[in-house]
């Protein structure tokens, strides 16, 4: 019988923790395809820090180091400039990127460094119940904004890759999204070329996921996957933000 | 050769691939002097953002089998807590340098010795313990960080240099002695399977309270094996002291003029110095003292080591104290009249 269609490789064959509906298996999924095209699962070391994809080294079959809160950029410059010549890529949530780890995040990128990192907007944390993240939208009600995120009481989201965009040391600052196939297409090709620019030492690579997060929102998946279209989307414009290699289109 | 300076030397020298520091006063020589070889030594050194990155690079780099590094003084080494503790859980080695100044908060950036209760009791959060080394010279600084460094790597755990300011910027001769650095299999290291083996996994987090258990109570078992094997101290005139100084690091220098001093006007006075600090030399302390009717700690902190000096005597004879604080060290004289009144002519 031909086979048709199959898990990646580099995907652990395990259930996984994540909720129905979560678009982290997405992400997962196209992260391993790039993995698996590129044939570097032997080369690759994965690092996960505190958030819903904290157990993600049970899932990537390549190594795996978990570290502390905010803190991958810092761990994965350590493995990286001991191991020039492997691939090292972090898997970040919003609360981990851009809150407590932001400093991390700006320095790695403003140096260059020479690392993948998969950041997950899913606009609140997952793991700890759906409080407010930095990039929770204004108006959108978590567990510690009950009666909607307010600007003038607790401020305005971060545009991540916006921001990224205007150091030197960025190579790649896309912003995809996982709620359609032709999206998800396109947030695979995104991730293939921030490891390509790895692979070619173009420095700091940043692929920005808009993901759904249905049980802290409050929605079934289809809703939730309406609400990245509908809410997420306009705030957070699809796009690539800053490509060095002078390929990618705004 | 500046304190620092050595200690930078020396451990490029003991084969360490990686160093990340952030400046603060008055380590900032072991980053500059890095900075200065390390490439040419064809290592890595990287100037991190905060402590907290520096501590983590280290974290990612000692992932990967590598000997890494990284320094700083009192409240950075603070900053770092956090990634020691990972460190820790994680079961990687590293070396940590603290030269410590006086707090707490910013405090001041002269000597102090006020970090001990940080690194033996509390560099972090949860069950764990860092191996510390407290050398009182520039040459032992030197000495030191292979032994901490092998350690750390035979034991999978963090090792700290407990250096102060004074030792830090002070010069002295030195020599760098031969060293092969122990060669320690890690294949436990993320460097990349290769497609030879399974996937290695560097981690922390244990969600089932049983196994998180078993993970900290095996580390304990191995923390048994050092507590039995390598507690370190150096004792001077202690066989017929009446009375037994105890002090570590650069305090102890000044304690050893005060028991010469003691002895020249009569008073059978000795000294013990505890060179590693965890585990505690609890039977040397036993063994020094034995003779001893009083037993004198002194330190540049209000009183830290102390405890540890009581804890291994079991209160069995009285501990009395004098401690500087904030940057100011104790002369010998100061020390030599603790000495007369607690153990002197009568």
């Amino acid at each position: 019988m031909a086979v048709v269609f199959e898990k990646p490789k580099a995907l652990a064959d395990i259930h996984t923790h994540y909720c129905p509906g979560c678009t982290h298996g997405i992400i997962h999924r196209i992260l391993c395809e790039v993995i698996d095209e590129m044939d570097i699962e032997g080369d690759s070391i994965g690092v996960c820090p505190v958030g819903c994809s904290v157990m993600a080294y049970d899932y990537f079959n390549c190594d795996m180091i978990e570290a502390p809160h905010g803190r991958a950029p810092a761990v994965a410059t350590g493995v990286k400039r001991a191991n020039p010549d492997k691939f090292v890529f972090t898997y970040q949530g919003d609360g981990d990127l851009a809150a407590i780890g932001t400093a991390e995040t700006v320095h790695a990128a403003t140096r260059g460094e020479n690392i993948v990192v998969i950041f997950v907007n899913n606009t609140t944390y997952g793991m700890t119940g759906g409080q407010m993240a930095p990039t929770t939208i204004p108006g959108q009600i978590t567990q510690t904004t009950p009666f909607g995120r307010d600007p003038q009481v607790q401020g305005y989201p971060i545009r991540v890759c916006e921001m990224l965009a205007t150091l030197d040391g960025t190579a790649l600052a896309q912003r995809v999204a996982v709620d359609s196939v032709p999206h998800i297409k396109e947030a695979k090709k995104a991730i293939r070329k921030a490891f390509e620019n790895q692979k070619n030492k173009a420095g700091f690579s940043i692929v920005e996921v808009l993901s759904t997060c249905p049980t802290n929102w409050g929605l079934a998946p289809v809703d939730a996957i309406k609400r990245l279209q509908d809410e997420m989307i306009p705030y957070y414009p699809l796009g690539v933000y800053k490509d060095k290699t002078g390929e990618g289109k705004k | 050769m500046k304190g620092n300076e050595a200690l930078a030397e020396a451990a490029i020298r003991a084969g360490c691939k990686c160093f990340f520091g952030y400046p603060i006063t008055p380590q900032t020589e072991i980053s500059a002097y890095m900075a200065k070889r390390m490439a040419k030594a064809g290592g890595v050194f990287l100037q991190a953002e905060s402590e907290i990155a520096a501590i983590n690079m280290v974290l990612g780099a000692a992932s990967t089998g590598v000997r890494a590094m990284t320094s700083s003084s009192s409240p950075g080494v603070s900053l770092k807590a956090e990634g020691i503790s990972y460190i820790a859980g994680s079961d990687l080695p590293c070396v940590i340098i603290n030269v410590q100044r006086g707090g707490p908060g910013l405090g001041g950036i002269q000597p102090s010795q006020a970090d001990y209760w940080q690194a033996t009791r509390a560099l972090g959060h949860g069950d764990f313990h860092i191996l510390v080394y407290a050398p009182c010279s520039v040459q032992e600084m030197v000495d030191t960080i292979t032994k901490a460094f092998d350690m750390a790597d035979k034991y999978r755990m963090p090792a700290m240099i407990l250096a102060d300011g004074l030792l830090g910027q002070m010069m002295e001769p030195v020599s760098f002695p031969e060293i092969s650095p122990e060669k320690v299999e890690k294949p436990w290291a993320t460097t990349g399977h290769g497609n030879k083996r399974k996937h290695n996994i560097v981690n922390s987090l244990y969600l089932q309270p049983d196994v998180l258990q078993k993970s900290v109570v095996d580390r304990f078992k191995r923390y048994e094996d050092i507590k039995a094997n390598h507690a370190e101290a150096e004792c001077y005139l202690t066989d017929d002291a009446d009375i037994v100084v105890t002090a570590y690091g650069a305090t102890a220098r000044v304690a050893k003029s005060a028991v010469n001093m003691a002895r020249e006007v009569g008073i059978k006075a000795g000294l013990i110095r505890p060179i590693t600090l965890w585990p505690f030399p609890k039977k040397q302390m036993i063994e020094a003292t034995k003779n001893a009717k009083t037993v004198l700690c002194v330190e540049m902190s209000m009183g830290q080591m102390i405890d540890d000096v009581k804890l291994a005597l079991e209160c069995s004879k009285p501990v009395e104290f004098f401690g500087r604080t904030g940057g100011v060290i104790p002369k010998p004289v100061e020390v030599l009249e603790e000495i007369k009144k607690y153990g002197g002519v009568k």
